[in-house]
């Protein structure tokens, strides 16, 4: 699990933009100069074929700072479910950049594939698609141009390509509390629909790992800059005499961050690690990287609050743009208790009767 | 097959077919908190292990070691855990004077003790806690005195384990006059069987003991029993505790992995597993477990050779206080009849140890608080405490 030259290189690339450009301007360079949104994707659909090790160095990259660019939602969910599904034809443009793609997928706060309820029938024209979905990445608005939806047929779990435009298609725009990271609720009354794979529980299954694999990698890379920033204010900020930072309360406290972050930096590695060998463990590696990142981010980024002071809960300060964004990512694909209870069904066994699963 | 899933598949063999007969009784036998367990046919054990050219593998070819690498060292301990062979005896001369003396030893010193410690005919004790010297080690006020024939050693050291079963003792020791803190201390190997040695055995909470206090009253040692420079032994003594920290993860998590898989066992019996929060606990402890394994393999891949660095620090706060953890929860699973020994006069069961004893995982080997400041001040910059 040693990151190569190669790595190294793509890491001080994506920094190096993502300091010059600033905020959702950062998007063009990236997937024009580096070839983000491609990087996952074969060569012969227009990519670079690399894989979960390049999108975990991409990722703590943007997770540093918190950069409101469509990778996660377009690059990762939306380019691996058709990998997944076998459906090449849309990936030369998304591998491009030239269009997003957006997956929709949860509903009720769920990203279970059991939770699905989104109904497709087949009519004489072809499939037509009704329910509603939650908590859609870069969904909103003419943002995403290629459309992916989870819904229920008669022998099961599909997916499907909505195509843009299509009638019976409606996107809500949400003011996330992460104002980093858009998401919008869609509604699909009877919209015209394709069938890009049938098997969607396998689908499903694998772009959750992925996506955990993916945002654990993030929740790293942000989670370490609150650190970083953090130890600079204490060594900075004088109180009774001399640097906050010299009392060992302080420093207690940051070397316990420390250990959670490296510690979660491990579970993370070990996770794109699987998913680049193709491991069976996949699942449990990325059920157990999502809950050990988002508690230790969420944890890093509180005590980046309370390290700061007064400061620490201004608008003004970065410290509530992390807190906010380790809230939303703990709960997007799935809550750390959630994921546990996926590990506890895998290595305790079946759950009592009567009790629902969280995850 | 590669050279480490050799390596890893003959000593398979030779553990299933080595613990059988008169060594099949000792398999889970001994530990931390268990160490009076059986321990004379461990010691025999060990010594048939020796004989076989399994000990000391990681110590290279020309000390008698097998030169293994470090994967192949995380092997062994592996199969070592998965075999549940019988806790190690010679553990502390293996892994943390063997590399020491490899590092910074005389040829003689090399020839005159690596040879017992592999063969396991002689074992050692760590005397470095004094009652005023645990986690301020620098404070150490046992003194050594070179006359004509060697070295006099004057002090009291404590928490020394497995010393009433050694038969020398790797310590540190104060040898400048006027010198103070970590200068002037020097880094002596001392013979336990003499006059001069009087070791007290220390019960523990669990009602047995392993650890000692140590009284040295004139206890002579050879003039070329000190290792490094003496009045520099202090960096000699560091590195030693590089090695504690460092080899303490290798192939632990098996063990740990273990314990964790028959406590899941027993909350299914019971009925505990069907408990939601501790369901949830047991998932979390699961999720530790792999990050143990995690981080040993991300040091074991960055570190270079030599002894660890501060990242040791991470693997070690994290370990232990997982493993406190595990007692605690533990202790939760069992309920209620977790109040009642087996029998007397204080005979308790697995978990009763566990629970008792992870409480010393914290403490030894540098404890959580001592780590911590290794990580603020060497990691991560911070200013440095305020020391008398
Ligand atoms: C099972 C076991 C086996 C052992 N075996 C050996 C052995 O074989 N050989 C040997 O030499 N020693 C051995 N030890 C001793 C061990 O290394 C010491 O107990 C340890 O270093 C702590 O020292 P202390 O007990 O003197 O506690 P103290 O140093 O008095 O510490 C007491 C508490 O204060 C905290 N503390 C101390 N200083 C600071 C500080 N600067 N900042 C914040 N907190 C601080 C400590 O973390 C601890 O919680 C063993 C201990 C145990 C429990």
């Amino acid at each position: 699990m040693r990151f190569g030259e190669e790595h190294q290189e793509l890491r001080t690339a994506v920094r190096s933009l993502l300091a010059k450009y600033e905020g959702a301007a950062a998007w063009g360079p990236l997937t024009r100069q580096i070839g983000v949104a491609g990087l996952a994707v074969p060569e012969e659909y227009g990519g670079a074929g690399c894989g979960p090790v390049e999108v975990h160095v991409v990722m703590e990259e943007l997770g540093r700072t918190l950069a409101p660019v469509p990778y996660l939602g377009s690059a990762v969910l939306a380019t691996q479910a058709l990998l997944a599904a076998g459906d090449t034809g849309l990936l030369p443009a998304l591998a491009e950049g030239r269009t997003t793609g957006a997956l929709a997928w949860a509903e009720n706060g769920s990203w279970r594939p059991e939770a699905v309820r989104a109904r497709a029938v087949r009519g004489a024209d072809g499939w037509r698609i009704t329910g509603v979905k939650d908590h859609v990445l870069d969904g909103a608005g003419d943002g995403a141009d290629v459309l992916l939806v989870a819904a229920r047929t008669e022998a099961g779990l599909a997916l499907f390509h909505v195509p843009s435009g299509a009638d019976g298609v409606s996107r809500e725009a949400h003011t996330t509390m992460d104002l980093t990271r858009p998401q919008a609720t869609v509604r699909f009354d009877g919209a015209e629909a394709r069938a890009v794979a049938v098997d969607g529980d396998r689908v499903l299954a694998h772009v959750r790992d992925l996506a955990c694999t993916a945002l654990a990698a993030e929740q790293v890379g942000a989670a370490e800059r609150c650190l970083e920033l953090t130890i600079a204010h204490v060594q900075d900020r004088v109180q009774f005499g001399r640097p906050i930072g010299s009392f060992q309360a302080v420093k207690h406290r940051l070397a316990d961050a420390f250990v959670r972050v490296e510690s979660a930096r491990s579970a993370a590695l070990g996770a794109s690690w699987a998913a680049a060998s193709g491991s069976p463990d996949l699942s449990r590696y990325a059920a157990v990287a999502k809950s050990a990142c988002s508690e230790a981010f969420s944890a890093v980024a509180g005590d980046m609050i309370q390290l700061h002071g007064g400061i620490g809960i201004t608008w003004e300060h970065d410290a509530h743009r992390y807190f906010k964004r380790a809230h939303g990512s703990s709960q997007l694909f799935g809550s750390p208790a959630g994921h546990r209870d996926r590990i506890a069904e895998a290595v305790v066994g079946p759950r009592a009767a009567g009790a629902t699963s969280l995850a | 097959m590669s050279s480490t899933e050799k390596f890893r598949s003959e000593f398979r063999t030779w553990l299933r077919s080595g613990l059988t007969g008169e060594f099949a009784a000792l398999k889970g036998r001994g530990g931390p908190g268990r160490e009076h367990e059986a321990f004379a046919e461990r010691l025999a054990w060990e010594r048939h292990m020796a004989a076989a050219g399994w000990t000391c593998v990681g110590w290279p070819q020309e000390y008698g070691g097998r030169g293994a690498t470090l994967e192949e060292q995380v092997a062994f301990h592996e199969e070592y855990a998965l075999a549940d062979a019988p806790a190690r005896v010679g553990h502390i001369g293996e892994q943390l004077l063997g590399p020491t003396l490899i590092a910074f030893g005389t040829d003689a010193q090399r020839a005159r003790f690596l040879p017992g410690i592999r063969s396991v005919d002689e074992l050692w004790c760590q005397g470095y806690s004094e009652p005023d010297a645990g986690s301020d080690l620098a404070n150490v006020r046992t003194r050594a005195e070179r006359d004509a024939d060697g070295w006099s050693v004057t002090g009291q050291k404590i928490w020394t384990s497995l010393a009433h079963e050694s038969q020398w003792c790797f310590l540190v020791a104060r040898t400048g006059r006027g010198t103070r803190r970590h200068e002037g201390l020097s880094y002596l190997l001392v013979p336990m069987d003499q006059p001069g040695v009087e070791v007290r055995p220390i019960a523990q909470l669990t009602g047995t003991s392993e650890f000692n206090e140590v009284f040295f009253d004139g206890a002579r040692t050879g003039a070329e029993n000190v290792v490094g420079v003496p009045g520099d032994g202090w960096k000699v003594a560091m590195a030693t505790l590089g090695f504690e920290r460092g080899v303490s993860t290798l192939g632990q998590q098996v063990g740990f992995r273990r314990e964790l898989e028959a406590l899941i066992a027993l909350a299914r019996r019971n009925g505990a597993a069907d408990d939601p929060l501790v369901r949830d606990r047991l998932a979390r402890a699961w999720t530790g477990l792999e990050i143990i394994r995690f981080n040993a393999l991300r040091m074991l891949d960055g570190a270079a050779a030599g002894a660890p660095g501060p990242e040791a620090s991470i693997s070690k706060i994290y370990w232990a206080t997982w493993h406190r953890e595990l007692g605690e929860l533990a202790m939760d699973v069992c309920g209620a009849g977790g109040m009642l020994a087996d029998g007397a006069p204080y005979d308790l069961d697995d978990w009763q140890r566990l629970f008792l004893f992870s409480r010393a995982d914290t403490i030894y080997a540098g404890s959580n608080e001592i780590q911590r400041n290794i990580i603020a001040e060497r990691v991560l910059g911070l200013p440095k405490e305020a020391r008398a």
